[in-house]
């Protein structure tokens, strides 16, 4: 059975059972309207999704019992028998629901009872209601205002639009509806067709039940996550505490060993427990492309399903509410954004018509858009339908700007659709999409051009994402700055070379020739009265338009931290997007860079410096940029390295620096932590305050000694030459000055042999191909490789990793995720195998599960070598040792 | 509040069905709690304030890897902090779902008390103090309030969003 099926049985049986619920709740409370949108918005979803897996007995009886409850909704009284044909129904459904999961397939047999039944009920029901002759010739549509003038609301369908969509809305009762007065009888020829259709089906689904017979996976309740997260959090507290015990304790009771794996097994689960709530939001999106061709069949158009930023990843949570919604979304524009191809024709645009989807990280927030180049809302429809329904008066109307007629289609029933299909036109829609972002704190907007399309823009908070940040202290509190925000750090204060200037009392920096504004993060907290701070850091960051710089006294590292919403009381302060819960224990406040930003647009005098960022760094090129630590050994010289590979910075005491064996090492974090000087002229001093570049990996730690830290910059990565001396990877220039690139892999073996199996001059110049289609793994990664002296290409899919290896045919290895990419990695290394340029190089596969099958398929490919994904030095390894792939008898 | 007190409560109320209160002190004034909203008596650990919030809060605490918003009874009461706040206790409760540190002077006995002889609060009490006050009972020798959770939970947010 495939995937989707199996997602959709669970789905569908959760829905069914709240309808049971609701459905009991609604008979003895009828005038619930909230109650019957519940219902009847769950219905719809199945009966939708029934559409487009193709099972048609399910299909048509959820439409069936949706047009009923379409009655309900438009006043019709709700009686005992009608509650009771329509669980009947619900009863039928969920037999053919447990029938579809032992078999695959939906079972045969006739639903015709029932639908009969249901369709009886609903036109005779609303023949007894209304008037028959209005009803039955369906065309005027003033009359149902007049005859339904108290249960028409604002938002809800006119009854001769439910009339005309329970003829035309396609199904296999059709046919049996119109002649439902005079024969309740099943016609035959419906039957053949739902036969039919089944049959058509039929071995697909089959099929597909035999070649995965076993289900990967589990669905784990949430609060089941929570709770282990929490218990790892606790985990984490207590490790921390007996480590700070052995830390004081000279003893060593032979308890520090296995307190020191304790602390590893801990970190591993704590990471292991995070990542069962992230998800990239390319999972929400895999029905998506089915969806899409699907629609496109039935509606006779030609679309383009295009995803952008799948592997942003999201709660588990969000993902969840937003699933629904996007899905509708996407139908949306399909069904009324596209437009046939001769009118596309017509238009002078592309036959074939695009959905454009992309996700990205944006300020505090993911930002998820769905555009389409169909023909864009029809505001003046929109306008007379706003009209019509009550929403705004005719004045109103004409007065207000298209983009808040927009906004009229997130109203509840708010259709314009002429005609109403089983894909949408029914009014259950947009009002729920916004209803769903909403509750996650989200919002939702709309861009729409008459004849070029409509973009629709979620927002939501990253409230429950994990998030890089970048942790910062103002007046001994700290604080966690959103690290998508920030641009780069700088020094500010004496010894620097950069101060703060004031215009007037207001803090600037002058930065590159330009002026950026400063917000003292501890006078805006209220920490401290006065803003003369002078000395610090100085934290760039972008919001939208705006850049300004935070300023704060201390900057400490950065950390993956798990955003726990601000408690209600505290919401409403617009500085904090959250809080977290740091590694040490501590809760700090995460700062939201859009209220700073805020705060400076209403500061007195600061609106030119507000607007000041919107021309800069527009020509830089994100991908290939790469955050560098900037600092000094004993020259005057600068140093950087990637800061991905910096673990921590510290400034010590230099009398804690033990020597053994004239070698020097520090007690850190409860181990001895080797201290290597960064150049030979360089002396770990013995006194004063000595500074720190921590790296970690494993169980190895490394401090090497540095004069001072400069700076963090973003800055691309071109190493200009290749120095003759081992410790430098190269000269680059960084922020327009000469840097020297620091090569990380020349000091580790000074520490341990581990680390390294292999010197790095052989493989100097060889270049390796990342294909990954995590962003933070190619980060991670990137750097890794870069610094022991690889030439890196990065690509985050195998088409783009394709047309890399086409346009440089130099790629000496290819290095590959094998879990994420699924298939189409497995394809990528099979069509390389069939050419002759690359049909002998090696390949790395990245993997974290030991699925059988795919190390067969791996051998099969002649991939090299498999190495976890978290083994950076099994990579490194495995690229060391990589040598092309011998030629095999096939 | 000594044993005989308690001996003496029970000894009389012994015929109602007497409903629990965990007391709290509060600069002096016992206060009871129902026991149903009372999820835990801790120890706080390191409190971090939160700038520009209203001044009942003290700030957010780790709770066991929950983050627990600290409310300050004295605050909330209007009475000044205490002076030495290095060790503090706060009785753990949850108001509409979200985890509340309420943070106390000391932390008494449990007793066992019968709902029916409480007394309403005196209308000429600090209004502070009336409004989160469910009532009060007679006990030997002191007099002990009983908190309406909800209601010293129940102040606005909103005060000082500069």
């Amino acid at each position: 059975m495939d995937d989707l099926l199996i997602e959709f049985l669970t789905e569908t049986s959760e829905h069914l059972d709240i309808v049971d619920v609701e459905m009991v709740r609604f008979e003895q409370d009828p005038n619930n309207q909230a109650i019957l949108g519940n219902i009847f918005r769950l219905v719809h979803t199945i009966k939708g999704t029934c559409g487009f897996l193709g099972l048609p007995r399910l299909e048509s009886l959820a439409h069936a019992a949706e047009t009923l409850m379409g009655r309900f909704r438009d006043g019709m009284p709700v009686t005992p028998p009608a509650i009771s044909l329509i669980l009947a129904t619900l009863d039928r459904i969920k037999q053919i629901l447990s029938a579809l999961e032992r078999q695959g397939a939906e079972p045969s047999g006739s639903d015709q009872d029932l639908i009969g039944a249901l369709g009886e009920m609903a036109v005779n029901l609303s023949i007894n209601e209304h008037s028959v002759a209005a009803v039955q010739a369906g065309t005027n549509g003033t009359l149902p205002h007049q005859v339904l003038e108290r249960e028409l609301k604002p938002g809800e369908v006119s009854l001769d639009e439910l009339e005309k969509a329970f003829r035309e809305a396609p199904g296999p009762e059709t046919t049996q509806l119109s002649s439902a007065q005079s024969a309740p009888q099943p016609p035959s020829l419906t039957r053949d067709a739902l036969v039919e259709a089944k049959s058509g089906k039929a071995p697909e689904v089959g099929e597909r039940e035999g070649a995965s017979a076993k289900v990967q996976t589990i669905r784990v309740n949430v609060d089941t996550l929570e709770h282990l997260m929490t218990m790892v959090s606790e985990l984490v507290l207590t490790r921390n505490q007996l480590l700070e015990i052995a830390r004081r304790t000279a003893v060593d009771h032979g308890y520090k060993v296995p307190l020191q794996r304790l602390s590893q097994v801990t970190a591993e689960l704590q990471e292991g427990v995070m990542k069962t709530r992230m998800q990239p939001i390319g999972n929400a999106w895999q029905k998506l492309p089915r969806v899409v061709r699907d629609l496109s069949n039935e509606l006779s158009k030609q679309i383009d399903l295009v995803m952008a930023g799948a592997d942003t990843e999201l709660d588990r949570q969000v993902l969840d509410v937003i699933k629904d919604p996007l899905t509708h979304m996407v139908r949306n524009s399909a069904d009324h954004g596209i437009e046939s191809p001769a009118d596309r024709r017509a238009a002078g645009k592309p036959e074939k018509g695009t959905i454009r989807l992309s996700a990205f990280h944006e300020g505090g927030s993911i930002t998820i858009e769905i555009a389409d180049d169909g023909r864009g809302l029809n505001f003046d429809a929109i306008r007379k339908k706003a009209v019509e329904r009550g929403i705004a008066s005719e004045a109103e109307a004409e007065r207000i700007s298209d983009a808040q007629v927009a906004k009229f289609i997130f109203h509840p029933g708010f259709s314009t659709a002429a005609k109403v299909t089983s894909v949408s036109g029914r009014g259950v829609g947009m009002d729920v999409v916004k209803t769903n972002i909403e509750l996650i704190g989200g919002v939702i907007d709309i861009r729409s051009e008459q004849g070029r399309g409509s973009t629709f823009i979620i927002k939501i908070p990253l409230t429950l994402a994990i998030v890089s940040a970048l942790i910062v202290a103002a007046k001994n509190q700290r604080f966690a700055v959103p690290q998508g925000s920030v641009q780069e750090l700088v020094r500010v204060g004496s010894g620097s070379d950069h101060m703060i200037e004031r215009i007037n009392g207001t803090a600037v920096l002058r930065l590159r020739e330009r002026l950026l504004p400063i917000i003292p993060l501890a006078k805006v907290m209220g920490l401290s009265e006065d803003d003369g701070a002078s000395e610090g850091f100085v934290v760039v960051t972008q919001v939208g338009p705006q850049r300004f710089g935070i300023m704060v006294d201390e900057v400490f590292h950065t950390e993956e931290i798990v955003v726990k919403p601000m408690s209600s009381k505290l919401r409403h302060i617009p500085l904090f997007s959250g809080n977290t819960i740091l590694g040490d224990g501590a809760v700090v406040l995460i700062v939201e860079p859009n209220g700073l930003a805020r705060m400076i647009g209403s500061g007195s005098g600061d609106g030119h410096l507000a607007t000041e960022g919107a021309r800069d760094e527009a020509g830089s090129d994100e991908d290939s940029a790469t955050t560098m630590l900037v600092f000094r050994g004993s020259g005057p010289a600068l140093k950087a390295l990637p800061l991905s590979l910096v673990t921590r910075l510290e400034v010590i005491d230099a009398a804690e620096v033990e020597w053994t064996g004239g070698r020097p090492l520090l007690q850190y974090r409860g181990r001895l932590m080797p201290i290597v000087p960064c150049d030979e002229a360089m002396v770990v001093k013995s006194q004063g305050s000595q500074s720190l570049i921590v790296f970690s990996d494993g169980d190895l730690t490394l401090g090497l000694a540095v004069e001072e830290i400069v700076d963090i910059v973003e800055d691309r990565l071109t190493i200009e030459l290749v120095a003759d001396r081992p410790d430098l990877i190269g000269s680059a220039v960084i922020r327009g000055r000469t840097t020297e690139v620091v090569n990380l892999a020349h000091y580790l073996p000074l520490v341990a042999q581990a680390w390294v199996q292999a010197g790095t001059s052989e493989r100097r110049g060889r270049s390796v191909l990342l294909v990954d289609n995590s962003a933070f793994f190619r980060e991670m990664l990137g750097p890794v490789l870069k610094s022991s002296g690889y030439k890196v290409h990065m690509a985050p899919n195998t088409m783009e990793a394709q047309q890399v290896l086409v346009s440089r045919a130099c790629i000496d290895i290819l290095v590959i995720d094998l879990d994420l990419l699924e298939r189409s990695s497995f394809d990528l290394i099979g069509q390389l195998r069939g050419t002759a340029a690359h049909a002998t190089i090696p390949v790395i596969g990245l993997t974290l599960k030991h699925d059988p099958q795919q190390v067969a398929l791996a051998r099969k490919l002649r991939v090299s070598e498999l190495v976890s994904r978290h083994d950076r030095r099994g990579l490194l390894a495995a690229l060391a040792e990589s040598n092309p792939v011998m030629e095999q008898a096939a | 509040m000594t044993t005989a007190d308690i001996r003496d409560l029970q000894k009389a109320k012994t015929s109602a069905e007497p409903m629990e209160y965990p007391t709290v002190v509060v600069a002096g004034q016992l206060l009871g709690l129902p026991i149903s909203r009372v999820h835990e008596v801790f120890v706080t650990s390191e409190i971090t304030s939160v700038p520009l919030a209203s001044p009942e809060i003290t700030g957010l605490l780790n709770l066991r890897g929950r983050v627990v918003t600290a409310v300050s009874l004295r605050r909330r009461l209007g009475l000044p902090d205490l002076e030495d706040s290095q060790r503090r206790l706060a009785v753990g409760l949850e108001h509409k779902g979200e985890p509340y540190g309420l943070l106390v002077d000391e932390v008494g006995e449990v007793l066992k008390l019968d709902p029916k002889v409480m007394q309403p609060t005196p209308g000429h009490l600090d209004a502070r103090w009336a409004g989160v006050a469910q009532g009060v009972h007679q006990l030997e020798n002191r007099l002990l309030i009983i908190l309406d959770v909800d209601a010293v939970l129940e102040f606005t947010a909103e005060r000082q969003a500069a």
